[in-house]
């Protein structure tokens, strides 16, 4: 995976596509989510949405299934006034044997500003926003295992709305699929960047990817161990439709050994915060009363997204001026 | 020709007097006050206080509503427009630090009409200037500057208020 900031940032540090967190600074991330913090208030508004994006086009291009991530970023772009086309390109022109640059050059043709990217391979939006004309910006909705920075955002934001601003004085143990999870590698990129005072990742060892202790975590196999004396647990999906061959022996096995109930929560700290980015598998990652309790803050995290991703597209879009226009 | 930092706060309880004259000729009894971010806001702190208005002051970060923003980008450090009530019929009274452009006064004006529909709207600003780009005129003015195209005037605050004079490049 390209690690080139300057594909992510301009010489003068603003924001020029939102690739993956890897490669961004602490102050970048803190802009965003002060962004956020505005943008959250739009939602009080009678009319729910500010003129900043009026006349630019933003494209969802999603090549694999997404409701939540589709809606919110679709959301998000309304409220900034853009307009907004979304193409399901599994279901469009791929089927009749149209290559992914043919797709956008199209697109291109048609004027709009900015790609919502979301593909099953990793890799897939950094190539994108290093093809697309210079005008245009690339959002990454999640790129196979790679990166998913969105969600790792509103995570961090709905982890600032409920424990403040100093992650310095945090324990967040992510807990889960991490193998297959490129909301983990982003929320593990994100935390680090914000200074949090300790990183776990909790999983069976099977799920647990090789050199992990080399992203800045700490390792567990046991869930109780894992989250004890835990601020915030992030609950990760168990990804079915990317396992290969037998890396869970069942989806019972797996609740008994790593399912969050309210037993098990006793062993973090009394006012843990318990996320999960959804979909929810119900008895699976986690107890349905868990998911619905006081702890659990799983719907605050979808809304908070849209807040999320109405700043970094408004970060993201290009300026007249700025050398982004064409020619 | 510039205001000293000694009489902002005269020119301030004229305002207040200009204010309260203008709401009893029009019968207005229990008018909001907005703030525009952020010499607006300092003002409207003290012009709250002196017409004992019962709502709290609200205040607006028009930074979204601005009408260059294509050129200029987003500044992240925005501040969350706080109406702590329902604008709905209400008579506002909209405060902010300088008149010049009228633009910010265009991009208040929308901003509130997104929030609701309010009776009235009423300006007050603390300075005015020439170099008007749309028709927008304030109901109340602290004091009238006559300013060359290339300088700028800012108010320095919140305490002591004062006005500063900068030439721009």
């Amino acid at each position: 995976m390209t690690r080139d900031n300057s594909l992510q940032v301009d010489k003068d540090g603003n924001l020029r596509h939102f690739l993956c967190i890897r490669g961004l600074t602490s102050n970048l991330l803190t802009d965003i989510l002060d962004a956020a913090e505005s943008f959250a208030g739009v939602t009080e508004q009678t009319v729910k949405k500010v003129p900043l994006l009026r006349g630019k086009t933003i494209v969802n291009l999603f090549f694999e299934a997404s409701t939540r991530t589709r809606t919110t970023f679709e959301l998000a772009a309304k409220r900034l006034s853009a307009d907004v086309l979304n193409i399901s390109v599994a279901v469009s022109s791929t089927v009749k044997g149209e290559s992914l640059m043919d797709t956008l050059s199209n697109l291109e043709a048609m004027h709009v500003d900015m790609f919502v990217v979301r593909h099953a391979e990793s890799g897939s939006a950094h190539f994108i926003a290093r093809n697309v004309a210079p005008h245009i910006s690339v959002i990454n909705a999640g790129d196979g295992r790679h990166a998913h920075p969105t969600q790792a955002m509103l995570d961090m934001f709905t982890i600032r709305r409920t424990k403040g601003k100093d992650f310095g004085r945090l324990r967040v143990a992510i807990v889960g699929d991490i193998l297959h999870s490129r909301v983990a590698r982003s929320q593990i990129h994100a935390l680090n960047l914000l200074n949090t005072g300790e990183v776990r990742i909790v999983a069976p060892k099977t799920l647990i990817p090789a050199h992990a202790e080399t992203l800045g975590v700490h390792i567990f196999h046991d869930l109780e161990e894992g989250i004890r004396d835990a601020d915030v647990i992030m609950m990760l999906r168990l990804q079915n439709e990317r396992m290969e061959g037998a890396l869970l022996p069942s989806e019972q096995e797996y609740f008994q050994l790593f399912g969050l109930t309210e037993d098990k929560l006793t062993s973090a700290k009394p006012d843990v915060t318990v996320m999960h980015p959804g979909p929810i598998n119900r008895g699976v990652e986690m107890d349905s009363i868990v998911a619905d309790g006081p702890r659990s803050v799983i719907l605050q995290q979808v809304s908070h997204g849209i807040a999320v991703r109405m700043a970094v597209m408004s970060m993201a879009m290009r300026r007249v001026g700025m050398g982004g226009e064409r020619n | 020709m510039a205001e000293s930092a000694g009489n902002i706060p005269d020119t301030i309880e004229q305002m207040a007097q200009d204010l309260a004259a203008q709401l009893e000729e029009q019968s207005i009894e229990n008018p909001v006050m907005v703030g525009i971010h952020t010499g607006g806001v300092w003002i409207a702190e003290q012009l709250h206080n002196k017409l004992n208005i019962m709502e709290p002051l609200g205040n607006l970060d028009i930074s979204f509503y601005r009408d260059d923003f294509t050129r200029i980008g987003m500044n992240p450090q925005v501040r969350p427009s706080k109406l702590p009530f329902s604008i709905d019929n209400q008579h506002i009274i909209l405060i902010d630090d300088v008149l010049h452009t009228g633009r910010t006064i265009r991009a208040a004006l929308n901003e509130l009409f997104d929030y609701g529909r309010p009776a009235s709207i009423m300006l007050a600003v603390l300075v005015e200037r020439g170099g008007r780009e749309l028709p927008i005129e304030a109901n109340v003015v602290g004091c009238r500057m006559t300013l060359g195209s290339n300088e700028q005037v800012k108010l320095i605050g919140p305490d002591p208020l004062s006005l500063e004079i900068q030439q721009s490049p």
